[in-house]
């Protein structure tokens, strides 16, 4: 569209004509504050707090409702403005309880902030104010009635955002209240997105709400350890007894790539990191079956002495090590480095939810057809098979919605089951169970029928007639099934594809070569590249894989197993009996099924308690940051160190640190810790960044952007926060082909998290509220 | 059924057929009903605006928006379909007029329906009746049953050609559905909340379509004006405000009731010829002139005539035409207890100026009238209805502040003296305190 040119409070702005006021000002610099309006969502007009003077119209005008117009002439403060905007907040006192001091929303709320702004310092009225009880509508969600100032933007992302509908207003005048749509309570997705854009503390969180003060906690952006859509959720951290807690999740940081987005688990599910059951001390297995808590010292001395006994005398395909979907990549590449340098053998494995080996295959050479999750959001039409987002992804599900929504983008969908994205959906291709193969092979082929599904070959010519279409696929495809739907994308003239896994890490886990017949960036062992002369020694036959471990085990012949974050005896059903002739070390958070077995048990420190990065589903790398110290863990990076310290390596084999220019850490830097921040920024960018300990985890990275293929990225971007894309590498994996199937779904749902949910209270209590009784399950 | 009225004075265009049971069609079409339907479907839509446009026909809901212009608006493609919907929600204070039309005369909102879709390329007619009138429901539904027993609605009209489908729909009790987007809502099954506008109901209006939306009395024009001509019809009135106006005279007069008057009719011969002037020889005090929205006038000020332009320039409005007479005995007090308690009842609460303010000035009037009023209240009144102002989302808010702030500026002596007058309360020494005196 044209542009149109206005004159703001004096400035001239230029705008794409159809902006709104509103918009247009904050292009220029003007902040005109609003209640109501939020980008993205449905107009409003209802709080006049974003009234401004245009010139040649006789009344003032809501900005936010208000597009521009060629010529405009815009004052957005005047003493009339002002007047107006103070009897606004007047009025919204008037009824609403003076209860900042214990408020939620003090010190971060918007009517705070407009009455410091426009001074509403006496009231008019001396009637009572009208009060109402507070409300309960959830496990999570509770409603401070008298505090809501009727914005409706809970309404709205609820609906509008959500596709949820849960709340509505009910009665009218002054009477109106926000309420459920179902009598009492939300029947909802528990996404405290109504909270989270709440401008005052009418909607709280039953995990925060009256635990501290905004300012007395430390606010620490890094990304959610739950599913693999990579959302950054910033953490409000306190100072406990034993180090930190973590008081709330939230998205206050609207920077991420999850935008406006957080979910359930985002917001809520980080309160495993304080369960009681955490495990705080190594415990050592004592001779009559029973665990004993050991020092440090002890737990690793053993754990080391056991590694290279075996190594040394069964030889190192004698030990198995498995990895973790939840761990940093650099944990995951020190973890696959430690297995084929120091241990000496290529049996590495880690649970994989998704065939990536395959995806990089098909992809081999078309990096560029990779998908951000961002395109998620942009692409003007998606093709989604299998999967369900709002289950599995939900903020893959939002950007979605939100495309169709705000872009008008076109959503094809094939699946077996009625997925709730179907009421976006522009064409629903429903399968029979089991039907993605056949479904691949139609879009692929000219058949006129498939299966007799009515509409299948108008939806197949819909998807062909898309020039840039977004191709999303679950883990129901596999191996081939992969090779089929990519070449059919690859048929269309842009199309780009992502494949959906489970875990924060799990992208991350496979493109470090958790893997027994492919290095870092999926490179062969057998042809190592650059490899050969960075790893000593490594071992060029592929190793054993997650289920050849547990039979070379039951077999009796692993010696040792070295678990890192993985809980495999629950998730594969092995057998403990089968590894009683293993000695197993676990690194974990909780006494799982698989460190119950163990031998040694090492507490481990969680996402949410180290440094480092993580590479969602979609190959965006982003960095995780440490939002507190906890007392008696380490990090799993820490931990693999030590141990390969004891086992006689050179830490300075595993982790380049101590490299870059030894920069003056004490003077310069300043007094303020901001400008210190700056400055080890700057240095970080450009790799001079002292790295002075081998558990400095931006020394792994900085070897795995030197060697693993795609993750060369701009890292004054990373460090500032931002997602960067990794390029999809090119070299073909040909040795992966004659592997097996041995993708296992998670098969987690929106309120469950692999075996870290069942340790976060708060998803475990939404799960069981919203599991129906036998009743309210017939009467539906 | 109400008693009518009639007085020599009157002119009688849109009530002529009202006491000859006109409501029954082949009495309608006897006393000459549907031939302005059949002039208007030979000559065509554009010679209708035209008509339209000469008649100087202004709304008759209040606004006063020239009906023909409106027309004017309409697209003439729309991939949407176009509607015509009839304002029918009559609710303002003081205001009886549509009421009279449905009763008597529905099958002249009918047919000034049928001529607005034809002129604007509507196939489809709502005609929205205020949910109290549950008495006009029947007498429209079995009107409109009529017209398609009779062929006048449904498909290929007279044979001509032209489709037109009418159908009537009920408010559930809300004054703020008056407002012609929250009707719409209303209409379309949601909360009576208004919409943003631009864009306006003539682009995006009922169900996304183009849409013209008219007052009854509007609607019911609309043949009359045919049948005269655009031109005989303007002459009736003033300059720019062309025709007649049904006036609801109530309060303190004599003969009150519903009279059809040229535009233009001078207010106080209206109070005391028409109306057969104040009971029992008791002095007139106020006049609000065009519904309880409107500010109020005093006894002094009433020689003005009532037409949009001359009661704009006297300070206040025409509105919807209900006279509402008030004599020396009224409180002014009491009966600005009475209009904000209206306004609040009645606000939607959708914007905050109009939601809080309205209730505020209630509670405050309300303790006032208790008689635990200080001076500073009324000042605190008037800053409040002044900051309503034109300040909220749609004219609720502006309707509730411009009474108030006409009581406050033209009888704030009587609020003094209410205050003299009723030292009630041993408390109210404390609230003075706590107000401010």
């Amino acid at each position: 569209m044209a542009d149109v040119n206005l004159t703001v409070d004096g400035k001239k702005v230029t705008v794409p004509a159809g902006t709104l006021l509103i918009e247009a000002c904050r292009a220029a610099g003007i902040e005109v504050p609003a209640f109501c309006y939020y980008p993205g969502l449905s107009l409003c007009g209802a709080c006049r707090m974003c009234m401004v003077r245009i010139e040649k119209m006789p009344k003032l005008q809501t900005a936010c409702t208000t597009p521009v117009g060629e010529g405009m002439t815009v004052h957005t403060e005047t003493p009339e403005i002002a007047q107006a905007r103070k009897a606004t907040v007047e009025l919204l006192l008037g009824n609403h309880p003076l209860d900042c001091p214990v408020c939620d929303a003090g010190g971060e709320c918007e009517l705070q902030d407009m009455t410091f702004k426009y001074g509403a310092p006496t009231s008019q009225y001396v009637e009572i104010k009208q009060h109402r009880e507070e409300q309960q509508w959830s496990p999570v969600v509770y409603f401070d009635r008298p505090r809501c100032i009727m914005c409706y933007r809970c309404v709205r992302v609820c609906g509008e955002g959500m596709d949820v509908w849960a709340l509505g207003v009910q009665n009218r005048g002054a009477g109106s209240v926000i309420a459920p749509n179902r009598q009492d309570h939300l029947d909802c997705e528990e996404c405290g997105m109504c909270i989270d854009i709440c401008p005052v503390g009418a909607l709280t969180s039953d995990t925060y709400r009256y635990k501290t003060r905004p300012w007395e906690m430390n606010h620490v952006a890094t990304v959610c350890t739950h599913c693999g859509d990579g959302c950054k959720t910033t953490l409000g951290v306190r100072r406990a007894d034993d180090g930190m807690e973590i008081v709330r999740g939230d998205n206050r940081d609207k920077s991420g790539i999850n935008e406006d987005f957080l979910c359930i688990k985002g917001r809520y599910a980080f309160d495993f990191a304080n369960h009681p059951d955490r495990l705080t001390k190594p415990l050592i297995r004592q001779a009559d079956g029973s665990f004993a808590t050991a020092t440090w010292e002890q737990a690793l001395e053993l754990a080391a002495k056991k590694l290279k006994e075996v190594r040394d005398t069964k030889g190192p395909d004698a030990i198995g090590v498995i990895g973790s979907n939840r761990t940093t990549n650099e944990e995951n590449y020190l973890l696959q480095k430690f297995a084929r340098t120091v241990l000496g053998t290529n049996n590495i494995d880690h649970h994989r939810t998704a065939d990536y080996v395959s995806f990089v295959r098909a992809l081999a050479g078309k990096a560029d057809r990779a998908a951000s999750l961002r395109d998620a959001g942009t692409a003007p039409a998606i093709l989604l098979l299998g999967n369900d987002p709002t289950e599995q992804h939900p903020a893959l599900a939002w950007a979605l919605r939100t495309n169709v929504r705000l872009n008008k983008a076109k959503l094809f969908l094939v699946n077996t089951s009625d997925i709730k994205l179907r009421r976006q959906a522009k064409a629903f291709l429903h399968i029979p169970e089991g039907g993605y193969a056949d479904a691949v092979r139609f879009l692929g082929s000219n058949d006129a029928n498939f299966h007799g599904i009515e509409g299948a070959a108008d939806f197949r010519d819909a998807l062909r007639a898309e020039p840039k279409l977004l191709i999303l696929f679950g883990s129901e495809f596999r191996g081939h099934d992969i090779d089929a739907l990519v070449s059919f994308g690859l048929s269309l003239p842009d199309a780009r594809f992502a494949c959906l896994a489970d875990y924060a890490n799990s992208r991350g886990a496979a493109d470090m070569g958790l893997l027994p017949d492919l290095l870092p960036g999926y490179r062969p062992v057998a042809a190592p590249g650059p490899f050969a002369e960075e790893y000593p020694n490594l071992p060029q036959k592929p190793g054993k894989d997650l289920i050849e471990m547990f039979d070379a085990a039951e077999r009796g012949e692993l010696g040792a197993l070295y678990v890192v974050g993985a809980n495999p005896v629950e998730r594969y059903n092995v057998d403990p009996a089968s590894l009683k002739n293993t000695f197993v070390i676990v690194q974990e958070m909780f006494l799982t099924e698989t460190a119950q077995i163990a031998d040694v048990v090492l507490p481990a420190a969680n996402l949410y308690e180290k440094g480092g990065s993580v590479t969602n589903n979609y190959g965006d790398l982003q960095l995780v940051k440490k939002a507190g110290d906890r007392a008696g863990v380490r990090s799993d990076l820490e931990l693999i160190v030590r141990i390969a310290d004891r086992m006689g390596a050179k830490p300075q084999q595993l982790v380049p640190f101590g490299r870059g220019l030894r920069a003056d850490t004490g003077q310069s830097r300043g007094a303020q810790s901001g400008e210190a921040d700056r400055h080890s920024i700057w240095l970080a960018s450009r790799q001079i960044e002292p790295k002075v300990s081998p558990f400095d985890p931006y020394a792994v990275l900085d070897e795995i952007a030197r060697l693993v293929p795609g993750y060369d990225v701009e890292r004054m971007n990373l460090l500032a926060g931002n997602d960067v894309r990794t390029k999809l590498v090119s070299i073909e994996p040909a040795a992966s082909t004659t592997r097996r199937d041995l993708v296992l779904p998670a098969q987690d749902a929106l309120f469950t998290s692999g075996t870290l949910g069942r340790y976060s209270a708060k998803l475990a209590e939404v799960h069981e509220s919203h599991r129906k009784s036998p009743a309210e399950a017939a009467a539906d | 059924m109400p008693e009518l009225v009639s007085h020599p004075e009157e002119v009688k265009v849109i009530s002529r057929r009202w006491g000859q049971g006109a409501a029954d069609i082949d009495k309608y079409i006897e006393l000459g009903g549907y031939a302005a339907l059949r002039k208007c479907i030979e000559q065509g839509p554009e010679w209708v605006i035209n008509e339209m446009k000469t008649s100087g026909l202004r709304g008759r809901g209040g606004a006063g928006f020239p009906t023909g212009m409106k027309w004017s608006f309409v697209p003439k493609q729309s991939e949407k379909p176009k509607y015509v919907l009839v304002n029918g929600d009559e609710s303002e204070p003081g205001t009886c007029k549509d009421h009279l039309i449905f009763l008597h005369d529905p099958h002249s909102v009918i047919e000034g329906t049928m001529i607005a879709g034809l002129a604007i390329g509507a196939k489809v007619g709502f005609i929205y009746l205020r949910g109290e009138y549950r008495y006009l429901i029947e007498i429209m539904e079995r009107a409109l049953a009529q017209c398609y027993e009779r062929g006048i609605l449904g498909k290929n009209i007279f044979g001509t050609g032209f489709d037109f489908d009418a159908l009537s729909h009920t408010g559930a009790g809300a004054y703020e559905v008056g407002e012609e987007s929250a009707l719409m809502e209303s209409l379309e099954g949601k909360r009576g909340v208004p919409r943003i506008k631009p864009p306006f109901p003539a682009v995006v209006g009922l169900y996304g379509g183009p849409t013209v939306i008219n007052n009854a009395e509007t609607i019911a024009s609309v043949p009359f004006i045919i049948e005269m001509g655009g031109a005989a019809y303007a002459k009736l009135g003033t300059e720019r405000n062309g025709g007649t106006r049904l006036f609801g005279i109530s309060g303190k007069v004599n003969r009150p009731g519903v009279y059809e008057l040229p535009m233009g009719y001078n207010l106080k011969k209206m109070i005391y010829e028409v109306a057969g002037g104040i009971p029992n020889g008791k002095a007139l005090k106020a006049v609000v002139p065009g519904g309880a929205s409107c500010p109020i006038l005093r006894a002094d000020e009433i020689d003005v005539g009532m037409d949009f332009d001359q009661m704009g320039k006297a300070g206040t409005m025409l509105g919807s035409a209900g006279v509402v007479v008030l004599d020396e005995t009224v409180s002014i007090v009491e009966f600005a207890l009475r209009t904000i308690k209206f306004y609040q009842h009645e606000s939607c609460g959708w914007c905050i100026p109009c939601r809080e303010g309205t209730d505020w000035l209630k509670k405050t009037m309300t303790r006032f009238y208790e008689g635990y009023g200080t001076t500073k209240d009324i000042d605190n009144m008037r800053y409040l209805a002044e900051n309503m102002l034109g300040r909220t989302f749609c004219p609720l808010g502006d309707a509730a502040a411009m009474p108030m702030i006409g009581f406050f500026k033209k009888f704030r002596d009587e609020f003094e003296e209410y205050i003299r007058a009723n030292p009630s309360a041993p408390e109210s020494q404390a609230l003075v305190e706590l107000v401010g005196a």
